[in-house]
């Protein structure tokens, strides 16, 4: 080889692993890479699979045909898909918007080192983390007491402040904003709630932006909720219509007296086809994934602010 | 002496007016937390009740330990405890490894194009819901459809007479690697960045002194990188008794036939709410897990303080 021209890394430069190896890692990352995509690649292509194809062959990689009937379904007929979609975004977007403000409000509150009340304000979020009712109080609670089945507010209520979060956004506060600066702010009059607004939001946006981003992907995928507490079709979220879809074709199919009575065929024509769950999923899926990459550094931040307390 | 009084009166004036707003502020917070999360504390009660929901919370009868004496008595509590507790060891010990590995061969890659690309689809895992997984996994495992079997039919002509939801030897196994396979990326990327944060000196110093690769990642990387593993491994000890629900519940489409190796505390307790309608032994269930779990965080919570007193919670 006549001259090579490298890189002007230092990897390249000083202290890296040979080119065999490179080429060995490469590969095998790759085909991890491959193998970790795969199973979500199966199920886009069984979303653009015929009926015909998945009758004759099954599940595959290669159905005999491709077409979007699924989605022509979907947006056809389906009313429910619409609704669930209107749901789940109204729940992701105010249940965000207001956990953030109510978490942050109370974050900035125990980030004030002079408050005669931090310490109680404190410790009684603290506990939290380490007990809880559990599901059986909190539901009767929800259900009894508070009414809230059925309602868009066992959306937004229950999980408006977690403590977890508030100490996340209570240490980018403190590790973002010196305390000079709010003395400043004092004795230049502001008040606390100004202080607040002028000065705390906008210098902490990625500590917002961070727990948002975490709110915002676990209220799209949390299924849990409404399968718990939401009969009315119009107010089911995305994941959970997925979770009911599923759970209806599988109880149909695995009961062979109901598959071969004509009520069940009957009832089994009316569900979605698998092509068409799919498609759900794809749809339901499809934000979430065209969105994270843009937003990986937030997630990874989050996670090691997360583990390391300031 | 002018200058003190000024400042006792200023002291005295903010008291009022400015805490007031300090006390606004958190009032929306305090009282989501007043009702949703210590009220429900009070709730416990029915773990000692017989609930009768007609007198309510208030008339029903208290009946001791009774509900406990039941939970205990049945094969149940042991295994959904040891379900439980099993495989959250086994999550934190096999993505810690895999985390850590895939971190280290990633800072070694030539291209940084390539290495984030591939970062990128890693984790991707980590922002599917618990029911796309449960469809994916389907996908694969369906009797009907899989691809699994109709792999198997294609190429082995074999067709599997049990079905997978019924197997119960796959899934251990199976509930590890789908965890993996969700957790694993999100890590990497954690140990990444702790790993481009090492100085460059020490490994230069290393290959001076004549240290192969393997050599350098064992004493220099990995001692850098077990201090937050060790952090991030006590953190996860207070959470052993809690489980994911949609892994447990949904993925396996909530089979029976899997019990033995599916049900976890989380899980059963849904299901004695639910299915059963037993609320005193549900709740029992769930007292049963925070008070594990609040002894676990306080216990993790002192080693902490033993090792790295900086990272400890309180």
């Amino acid at each position: 080889m006549a001259v090579r021209v490298e890189k002007s890394t230092w990897r390249n430069r000083f202290n890296s692993v040979s080119p065999g190896w490179n080429a060995v890692i490469s590969i095998a990352m790759i085909i991890i890479a491959i193998l970790t995509i795969a199973p979500v690649v199966l199920v886009f292509i069984i979303s653009f699979s015929t009926s015909y194809s998945i009758a004759q062959k099954g599940y595959s990689y290669f159905p005999i045909e491709l077409s979007i009937e699924a989605y022509k379904l979907l947006f056809k007929g389906g009313s429910q898909i619409v609704d669930s979609y209107i749901c789940t975004i109204f729940y992701t977007v105010a249940g965000t918007v207001m956990s953030l403000f109510v978490m942050s409000m109370y974050a900035f509150v125990l980030s004030q080192k002079s408050f005669h009340a931090k310490k109680f304000y404190t410790y009684f979020i603290f506990f939290t983390m380490l007990f809880s009712g559990g599901l059986v109080p909190s539901y009767i609670l929800n259900v009894r007491y508070l009414r809230l089945y059925d309602t868009i507010w066992i959306f937004l209520l229950p999980s408006l402040i977690s403590a977890y979060n508030v100490i996340i956004l209570r240490t980018f506060i403190n590790s973002s904003i010196p305390d000079a600066l709010f003395d400043a702010a004092r004795i230049d009059g502001a008040s606390n709630f100004r202080i607040y607004v002028q000065i705390v939001l906008p210098l902490f946006k990625a500590g917002l932006a961070t727990i948002g981003l975490f709110q915002v992907v676990g209220r799209w995928n949390n299924w849990f909720t409404g399968m718990l507490y939401i009969e009315n079709p119009k107010l089911i979220p995305l994941q959970t219509m997925l979770q009911s879809i599923q759970r209806n074709i599988e109880f149909i199919k695995q009961n062979s007296e109901l598959m071969n009575s004509r009520e069940g065929q009957e009832l089994l024509a009316s569900m979605p086809t698998e092509s068409t769950q799919m498609a759900i999923l794809v749809v339901s899926v499809l934000p979430i994934l065209f969105a994270y990459p843009f937003f990986q550094r937030y997630f990874i931040h989050g996670l090691t602010i997360g583990s390391v307390k300031g | 002496m002018k200058v003190q009084s000024a400042q006792s009166k200023k002291k005295r004036r903010r008291l009022t007016g400015d805490d007031f707003i300090l006390h606004a502020m958190a009032l929306p917070g305090f009282l989501a937390l007043l009702i949703f999360s210590y009220i429900p504390m009070f709730g416990l009660i029915m773990a000692f009740q017989n609930m009768d929901f007609s007198k309510g919370i208030f008339g029903s009868p208290l009946i001791g330990l009774k509900n406990f004496e039941f939970l205990f008595r049945t094969q149940d509590a042991w295994r959904i405890t040891r379900n439980t507790v099993c495989y959250n060891v086994a999550f934190i010990v096999v993505n810690m490894f895999l985390a850590i590995l895939l971190a280290l061969l990633l800072s070694e890659m030539y291209s940084k194009f390539l290495a984030k690309t591939v970062q990128t689809i890693f984790i991707m895992p980590y922002f599917l819901s618990a029911t796309v997984v449960s469809i994916i996994v389907f996908a694969f495992l369906s009797p009907t459809n899989g691809f699994v079997n109709k792999m198997l039919v294609q190429y082995f002509g074999w067709a599997p007479r049990h079905n997978w939801y019924s197997n119960i030897s796959i899934w251990p196994g199976l509930f590890v690697l789908i965890n993996a396979w969700k957790g694993v990326g999100y890590s990497a990327i954690v140990y990444l960045a702790s790993i481009s944060g090492i100085s460059q000196e020490y490994y230069e110093a290393a290959m001076l002194d004549g240290a192969s690769k393997f050599q350098q990642a064992r004493f220099i990387t990995i001692p850098h990188l077990r201090a937050m593993a060790t952090i991030l491994l006590i953190m996860n000890v207070g959470s052993i008794f809690r489980s994911d629900f949609g892994l447990f519940y949904s993925v396996t489409q909530n089979s029976g036939r899997l019990y033995p190796v599916s049900d976890v505390i989380d899980t059963y307790i849904y299901r004695a709410l639910t299915t059963l309608n037993n609320t005193g032994m549900a709740t029992a269930a769930g007292l049963y897990q925070s008070v594990v779990g609040c002894i676990m965080v306080i216990l993790s919570n002192k080693v902490v303080t033993m090792i790295e007193p900086d990272n400890a919670l309180f």
